[in-house]
């Protein structure tokens, strides 16, 4: 977060590591981008937990392996149905990504993908929640994943979902107007229910909204469930993403529930996508554990100090609310 | 968790009577593709549902522009949600929980060929779906379930993924009512998929025959209506049966194939029993996951023979009558399991003639009914090794 890239355009795209550091190189030619990406990000997270084999692989996903699902639907028009090659069609399927790791770690555990449009991730989340809670399993590997190519975004674009003209991601929130900036990434975690100071941060609380009737009553019913205010929350990460239509309601809140917390933002980093959330999760467990809110994300400074409890409010398209509370280990 | 309400439509029939005559007629869906134009016309049998999308437009009221699979599954998720007739359904926390493999993707197809020519073509509203979870989204709205949805995608297993995850929704006080199960239409992408695999027989699929050559593809939706004990109590009616065991396990062998011993499938099968707490000798059917593939069956076969032996249920492949319908068939299949112990059907794997070398066992052939059917296994294995038993059990 010291080292923010500047992007023009309607899109960002991901940084990608080193590849053969996480996998067999001879396996990474075969993978599309979703895939190499969501298999380094998961084992990048067990990494860091110092965890070899995980209880469970749970990802979400809304729009799955876009690059083979193309690839071979080009294929199929492009040659009549005829002569077509196998790999594109089996690594299409959703549950691509989970099942790679699952193969990469030999992991018979528990596999599942959710897909779900704006609360794929969420669904995966709130399963692995489940699981912990019925003693299934322990050490969840639970991701988000989402890849934008360049099929999708062009008929995303005409969809009208992203901006009409070239922008800075940091002048994103700047800059009003119709439409965002285009994003995709993988964000894994392990999902643990044995406490810690190890730990990153805790889960505390979540909750998906299907078109909420009035989301600042949710808002607050969902505090007063996990028995807060929102006097006790430090910092609120909103999904805000620079399309008019989206932060309206963002602004709404800004004004009435949220007008005396400290507010960031993360979509100018990540650009829109349907599993942004995992991102945001990200954000806030870092937050937690380093006791800083980067500069770059600040949308409303209140006093310096090192936050304890983090609220994430994210919306899809103002159909799917999610909201996500974590608090200091 | 009791099943009070069961909606099926298949090649074989558009609701459950039709299914149950079909059955005993003995009479498979399959036949020529109609639904779109492909080279693999009259070379390749399919299993199509027996209606036209225009047909099902008009059977549910749904949007011209849905997808097919958008249709299906709201044909069959109404039914069952009817048949389970839950007084004051709005009193109760109501969700709906689908799969599916590729989403709009009957739509996407065809707007991807006028798109592929000149990027600024193709119709907007034939890919404004594609998403599987806008199959979800689309049917649970008409079905006025809007407290808590999701959507499962885990290939072929998808929609026995869906059945248990919605039974733990339960379990976990978060619902009272979930209407689970799945939906696939058949797709000129899926088609030419599986026909790259050279998996696909060109004849009608001999699940469990030494001489099987491959699977037909089918398409249709099967969904259950899961309850908790308080809501059944409600219910001027008796149950199907319960949920009393489920696991998913993976092979984590290869992305498509199965392991030799059938590593995942035996994980699952072991697992279900497991949670179910009963022995093997007390499954009274095996609802087969028999796709006909000389991989799947031999895989399974290996893991049942390990499991079983040396007293084998009867067991066989439905998917010899419906085609696999892939996302939908763990909810198809659920469906038939249910109705196996309520009305104590073995159903029988049509067209086995040889037994496989490497197996002691083979399917049941003759249709039967009146039997005593206390506790039925369901099997769905799809493709990145995703293996799940259901265990059905009499109430």
């Amino acid at each position: 977060m010291d080292d923010v890239v500047e992007y023009n355009g309607t899109r960002l795209t991901v940084i990608e590591p080193d590849f053969k550091e996480y996998i067999d190189p001879k396996l990474i030619r075969r993978m599309s981008h979703i895939i190499k990406r969501g298999v380094a990000a998961a084992r990048e997270c067990l990494n860091d937990a110092k965890v070899d084999m995980p209880g469970a692989v749970i990802t979400g996903t809304a729009f799955g392996c876009m690059e083979d699902t193309i690839t071979f639907l080009t294929r199929m028009v492009e040659q009549n149905e005829e002569l077509l090659p196998p790999t594109a069609f089996i690594q299409s399927t959703h549950n691509t990504v989970a099942a790679q790791i699952a193969l990469m770690l030999q992991c018979h555990e528990y596999n599942n993908t959710f897909v779900h449009k704006g609360i794929s991730f969420e669904s995966a989340l709130f399963d692995a929640i489940m699981l912990l809670k019925e003693q299934e399993a322990d050490n969840i590997l639970v991701g988000g994943t989402e890849e934008m190519v360049d099929t999708s975004f062009k008929v995303l674009t005409r969809l009208g979902l992203y901006r009409r003209w070239p922008v800075s991601n940091l002048e994103l929130f700047a800059t009003e107007s119709k439409g965002t900036m285009g994003g995709e990434g993988s964000a894994f975690f392990l999902l643990t229910d044995k406490s810690s100071t190890d730990n990153l941060a805790e889960l505390t609380g979540i909750k998906t909204l299907y078109k909420p009737a009035n989301i600042e009553e949710s808002i607050r019913t969902f505090l007063k469930e996990n028995s807060l205010s929102i006097e006790d929350i430090d910092v609120v990460i909103t999904g805000k993403n620079g399309d008019t239509r989206n932060d309206a309601i963002y602004k709404n809140l800004s004004a009435s529930v949220f007008s005396n917390t400290a507010l960031a933002n993360y979509k100018h980093l990540c650009g829109e996508y349907p599993v942004s959330s995992s991102f945001a999760l990200w954000l806030a467990s870092n937050i937690l554990k380093k006791g800083i809110v980067p500069e770059v994300v600040f949308e409303r400074k209140t006093n310096n100090f090192a936050p304890k409890k983090v609220l994430i409010y994210n919306h899809y398209q103002n159909k799917y609310h999610s909201l996500m509370l974590l608090a200091a280990v | 968790m009791y099943i009070a309400g069961l909606g099926v439509i298949s090649g074989i029939g558009n609701n459950v009577a039709e299914h149950l005559a079909a059955f005993e007629r003995e009479e498979a869906g399959m036949a020529d593709i109609t639904l779109f134009d492909t080279i693999h016309k009259k070379q390749l049998p399919v299993a199509e549902v027996k209606l036209s999308n225009w047909a099902l437009i008009a059977m549910t009221g749904l949007p011209e522009r849905s997808s097919r699979t958008t249709l299906l599954s709201y044909v069959a998720a109404k039914q069952a949600l009817d048949d389970a007739a839950i007084p004051n359904l709005n009193s109760f926390r109501t969700g709906f929980v689908s799969a599916n493999s590729v989403g709009g993707m009957d739509k996407s197809e065809d707007f991807f060929v006028d798109f592929l020519a000149d990027n600024s073509k193709g119709k907007l509203r034939n890919v404004f779906d594609h998403e599987c979870g806008s199959m979800t989204e689309n049917v649970a709205e008409k079905l006025g379930i809007t407290d808590f949805m999701t959507t499962i995608s885990t290939a072929c297993s998808s929609s026995a993924n869906a059945i248990f995850y919605a039974a733990r929704l339960i379990k976990n006080d978060i619902l009272d009512v979930v209407v689970a199960g799945g939906t696939d239409a058949l797709t000129k992408f899926t088609l030419n998929g599986f026909n790259t695999l050279m998996i696909l027989d060109k004849e009608f699929c001999k699940p469990f025959d030494e001489h099987r050559e491959g699977l037909n593809l089918g398409e249709g939706a099967g969904y259950v209506v899961l309850v908790s004990d308080k809501v059944m109590t409600t219910l001027n009616k008796e149950p199907y049966c319960k949920l009393s065991g489920y696991n998913n396990s993976n092979d984590a062998y290869h992305q498509t194939a199965s392991s030799p011993d059938g590593t995942g499938s035996y994980l699952a099968m072991t697992g279900a029993l497991k949670k179910s707490g009963l022995n093997p000798s007390d499954i009274d059917y095996i609802n087969l996951h028999g796709t006909g593939t000389p991989n799947n069956d031999s895989a399974e076969g290996t893991a049942v023979k390990r499991i079983f032996d040396p007293h084998y249920p009867p067991m066989s492949s439905t998917k010899s009558y419906t085609g696999h319908t892939l996302g939908a068939s763990g909810g198809v299949e659920a469906v038939f399991s249910a109705l196996a112990i309520k009305h104590g059907i073995i159903y029988p794997n049509l067209r086995f003639e040889t037994r496989m070398n490497e197996l002691p066992f083979e399917p049941q052939k003759k249709f039967q009914k009146g039997k005593n059917i206390k506790h039925v296994m369901s099997n769905s294995f799809g493709f990145g090794g995703n293996c799940t038993s259901l265990i059905f059990s009499k109430v």
